[in-house]
Order: C-alpha cells, then sequence, then structure tokens
C-alpha cells in the first residue's frame, strides 16, 4: 500500500475508504460505458482507482502508411476516419495542408464557407462529448434531444456534399458545388431554432445541484500538468490556458472574426463541460458573422492544375480534359518540400506534417492528433478517484477512438 | 518577435555550433541539430519558454546518407512563435534522447516513433509498441516495408497463377 502514494492526486481520500485488498479490473476493450475501444487495466481497491494502464490501438488502420500510396485527393476520405464527430474539420485542415504545399490563394468566400463548415461540425463534436457526459451522470434526456440537434447539423453537411458522418467535403482549392439554398434556409432554421433547445440542455445540466456535484472535482488536471501533457483544444483551456489555434495560428480567415475563448480554471470534468458549452455559443456567433459578410466571389481557388474542371467541360473542352486526367492520374507536379499546418479540431490542435518529394503521393504524411497526445494523462487525472469518476472524466476528455488510433 | 527569435537562435546556435538553420518558403523555422546536443538545446529553449511540445515524429529516406530522421515542433506561447528541429540518425546507430524528462507528453509520441521506425529513445520509462500488436518483428513505417506485406500468405491463389 505504502508505494501508492493516493493523497498525490485526490486529497479528499481518507485512509479508511482504503481496506488494503487489491484487485485487477479490466476496464474495456468493449465496455458499454467506454463510448469505443478502450481498454484499461486498473487496480482497484474497493472503488478507489489505484492506477490504471490504458491500452490502444484496437482500430489501428495504418492511415500513415496508407497515405503513401494515394494521390492526395484520395487522402481526403482516410482524414474522415480519425476524429468521425467532426470529419468536415479534418477534411478542411487536411485540403488546406495541400494548398499551403502549393501555395494556392484562396478566395474569400471559400475561407467563409469553410469557416461555417468547420463551426458546424465543433458544434456537433461538442454536442456529442457534452450530452454524452449527461449520459455518464444519469441524465439520458438531454442526449436524446441533442442528437435531434445532431441530425439537423448532418442535414446541412448532406446539403453542401451530400454525405452525413464521413462526409469527404470539398476538394483541395475549395468546394466542389456552391452552397445551394436549399442550405441557406436549413442553416438559417437551425441558426433561429438550435439555441433555443440548446438553452433548454443548458438549464437542465450546468446549474443542476446533482450534475455538479457529481462533475466538480472529478478528474482535474493542472495547467502545468496539461502544458506538460501537451494537452489541446478544450482540455487545454479547461485547465486554465488559452491556447486556441484558430487565434494563435489564424487560417482561413478566423483573424476576421470576433469571437471569445473560453477558459476554464480546474480542468476538471465540470470545466470541460462549460468549456464546451460556451464555445458552442461562440460558434454560433462564428456562424452568423459568416453568414453576414460572406463576401461575393467564386466557391473554389483558380487552380486548374488541382482543382478538378466541372464535368460537362471535359466532355466538351480540351483543357479540362487534359487537366481532368493529369488530376486523376496523378500526373500533376506538386513542389518538392515540407509543411506543417495544424487546425482548432474538436479536440485541439489536429496537426498535419507532409513531407513531398515532388511524386504524386505524399512521401511522409503524419497526423498530430490531439487524443492521442492527451489520453495519456488519463491515468495521473483518475488515479485515486472512484471508478464511476473514471468512466466520466474519460467522456468528458472526449476520447475518440478513430483519432486516437489512426 | 523578432528579438526573441535571434535569441532563440543564439541558444541553438550556442549549445551545437554545426546547427543549420532555413527559413523555408511557408516562414516556417527549421533546425537541423546533431544528436548529442538536441537534449540540451530543448532543455534551454524550455527554460525559455517553449514549454509546449507540439510533436515529435519521425521520416525515413533510404537514399541519404544518414536514413532516418526525428523531426520536433515545439511552440513558444508567450512569444507565439513555433520552431521545427531536425536531428538525422544514422542507421547503424538509432538512438536519440528521450524528451519525456522534459515533457510528459512526449511519451506517446516517442513510443509511436519507436513502433513505427524503430529507432530507440534512451531513457525513456516504457518503450514499448504502441499501435501495432506487441510480437510484430518489424517497424512498418520504413521504406523498405511495402504497403502491400510481403509476409502475407492468405493471399497466394495458385489456381489464379499468383
Amino acid at each position: 500500500m505504502s508505494e501508492l502514494d493516493l493523497n498525490q492526486q485526490n486529497t479528499a481520500i481518507s485512509s479508511e475508504t482504503i481496506d488494503g485488498q487489491i484487485a485487477t479490473l479490466n476496464l474495456g476493450p468493449t465496455h458499454p460505458a467506454t463510448h469505443g475501444i478502450f481498454q484499461n487495466i486498473l487496480q482497484v481497491d474497493g472503488e478507489r482507482i489505484l492506477s490504471a494502464e490504458q491500452t490502444v490501438g484496437y482500430i489501428h488502420r495504418a492511415f500513415e502508411k496508407l497515405s503513401e500510396r494515394r494521390p492526395y485527393n484520395q487522402i481526403t476520405p482516410i482524414t474522415d476516419r480519425l476524429n468521425y464527430c467532426s470529419s468536415p474539420i479534418n477534411n478542411i485542415g487536411w485540403h488546406m495542408t495541400v494548398e499551403k504545399l502549393i501555395g494556392a490563394e484562396l478566395p474569400k468566400r471559400v475561407d467563409y464557407m469553410r469557416v461555417i463548415v468547420m463551426e458546424l461540425a465543433r458544434i456537433a463534436d461538442h454536442l456529442v462529448c457534452n450530452s454524452v457526459i449527461g449520459v455518464d451522470t444519469g441524465a439520458l434526456t438531454g442526449f436524446t434531444y441533442m442528437f435531434q440537434e445532431r441530425e439537423k447539423i448532418y442535414d446541412l453537411y448532406e446539403e453542401i456534399c451530400g454525405a452525413r458522418l464521413t462526409t469527404n467535403v470539398g476538394r483541395i482549392g475549395g468546394f466542389d458545388r456552391d452552397f445551394s439554398p436549399g442550405f441557406y434556409s436549413k442553416l438559417n432554421e437551425f441558426l433561429k431554432e438550435f439555441p433555443k433547445r440548446f438553452d433548454e440542455f443548458s438549464s437542465m445540466l450546468e446549474r443542476n445541484r446533482i450534475f455538479m456535484d457529481r462533475c466538480i472535482g472529478a478528474g482535474p488536471i493542472s495547467a502545468e500538468r496539461a502544458l506538460s501533457y501537451s494537452f489541446a483544444g478544450p482540455n487545454l483551456r479547461a485547465a486554465g490556458v488559452d491556447f486556441d489555434v484558430r487565434v494563435m495560428k489564424p487560417y482561413s480567415s478566423y483573424e476576421d472574426f470576433n469571437f471569445e475563448i473560453p477558459v476554464g480554471s480546474d480542468g476538471d470534468t465540470y470545466d470541460r463541460f462549460m468549456v464546451r458549452q460556451q464555445e458552442i455559443r461562440e460558434s454560433l456567433k462564428i456562424i452568423q458573422q459568416a453568414l453576414d459578410n460572406m463576401p461575393e466571389g467564386k466557391y473554389h481557388a483558380d487552380i486548374p492544375d488541382f482543382y478538378l474542371p466541372p464535368k460537362e467541360e471535359v466532355y466538351s473542352s480540351m483543357e479540362a480534359l487534359i487537366y481532368h486526367f493529369k488530376i486523376i492520374m496523378g500526373e500533376t507536379a506538386i513542389p518538392k518540400g515540407e509543411v506543417y499546418h495544424s487546425v482548432e479540431g474538436g479536440n485541439g490542435e489536429l496537426g498535419y506534417y507532409l513531407v513531398s518529394d515532388g511524386g504524386r503521393t505524399p512521401y511522409r504524411l503524419h497526423f498530430r492528433r490531439p487524443c492521442f497526445i492527451y489520453y495519456q494523462a488519463y491515468p495521473e487525472m483518475i488515479k485515486g478517484a472512484l471508478l464511476s469518476d473514471a468512466i466520466l472524466t474519460m467522456s468528458s476528455m472526449n476520447v475518440i477512438a478513430g483519432e486516437l488510433d489512426a | 518577435m523578432e528579438n526573441f527569435f535571434i535569441k532563440v537562435k543564439g541558444i541553438i546556435e550556442a549549445a551545437d555550433d554545426s546547427a543549420n538553420y532555413f527559413l523555408d518558403n511557408w516562414n516556417e523555422h527549421n533546425f537541423t541539430v546533431s544528436k548529442s546536443s538536441i537534449f540540451d538545446i530543448i532543455k534551454a529553449l524550455k527554460e525559455n519558454g517553449f514549454q509546449y511540445l507540439v510533436d515529435i515524429t519521425g521520416a525515413h529516406y533510404p537514399d541519404t546518407e544518414n536514413e532516418y530522421q526525428i523531426v520536433y515542433h515545439i511552440h513558444n506561447l508567450t512569444e507565439n512563435l513555433r520552431i521545427r528541429l531536425k536531428v538525422n540518425l544514422d542507421s547503424k546507430k538509432l538512438e536519440v534522447p528521450s524528451m519525456v524528462s522534459l515533457y510528459d507528453g512526449a511519451n506517446w509520441m516517442e513510443r509511436e516513433t519507436f513502433d513505427f521506425y524503430g529507432i530507440s529513445f534512451t531513457n525513456h520509462p516504457n518503450l514499448t509498441r504502441i499501435l501495432n500488436v506487441d510480437d510484430m518483428d518489424y517497424h512498418p513505417m520504413r521504406k523498405e516495408y511495402k504497403l502491400e506485406d510481403e509476409t502475407r500468405t492468405d493471399k497466394s491463389d495458385k489456381y489464379f497463377g499468383r
């Protein structure tokens, strides 16, 4: 017993609660409460967790190796499957990485369209996470209502690209088509109706005594430890560090928008929940601003070497046919070099390290996946906590198996 | 920020006189440093505000003299400066100091690099495979392994001449 310093993380444990009988408990790999394939081998004393060891890699699909065989446009569907709760952010992040490599200049309109799509994805991502925190604390109702709203976001994706979950949205250079009138009417309806529903959800949980008692102090991490573990996104901000890629390294014209970065103080489950709640409201503000100030112009960049021409032109014009052929067969010259580009994904800094040797496929592509990096802090965060808090901590960290294992 | 960058460059060049700097087309700061000095450089940079380790990864260039490369991205949050450090490794001695004592987050990033490239990190607390199965006996991201696994037997089909 003595070698395990139980009070290191959670000073609330009194020595009477420990009876000295240590058991090994396998939490997962397929446990209904872990929302994905996660295995944790816990050493428990009663319900207190003494230590934990994660096993990852259950859905490793070798994305980095696969990418070395695929032309640039065929990598977009791979990125869908990283954080599948917010696929459009992954897709657009990848497109922007390639655009950075080839030096494409995009019309302002593309930036604004992308901002709308990415913020919708952020809302969907945070809705899943927060409503699932509700489920894990015993409040299933909010989850069912918020999933209806998420479906509406998926309807919006469907208007843009035809797909719902693994969206494969847009192309290198912009979008494959302009937003349809149906999209605008659905988006306006969403912006009108969603805040009402969301306020109902907020009023159910945010100041709910039971929920607060359950979440405050569960799975805390200090700002210093979170930085040391390279936390990112809402989890880092909940610990009190105001690091957001949208502000620190603005991309896609985020510098044009007026929004706030919510910051927590304790880094516990409640702070993570509240940061996400507030970010949803900020995202709504950003979408409204982008809609109001949507510039005129084309919905794609003028880069015929990389952007597929419209199909009608391929059948009727020589040039379009040549470009179509070159792009599909991967005959386009790509500059040599290496770039790192990152976007603020649903869980934080999602980075793409791309090395090009001028060939049709990347020479090396590495995904900096926020989940993979911050999940290593999990044992430290749940040490000394109750088993039920461990479940809650995991869902509030929003660990997505697809992004964890790549 | 300009002045701060000059300071950063000074720190790196003081620790390693063979350090090679270049600013690439995308305004990203690249340093190529030697294996023996990388730990001291990152330690000194951390003391100068580079508290955030963005990423550690590896790359394999079989046609070059130093086959393997480790790439570090670190970020100074107060100055909002991000730099990239690269270390070239000789394929005969794939060892580089571990950064876990400086950044806890380096742990799994280094395990991932070990898993895929077989580069060992000295003083790492638990250098085992992370995403691949434990009994795998090769490091799959190396360029000599083609995407289609040549060790597979389930795809051989003599009736179809394969």
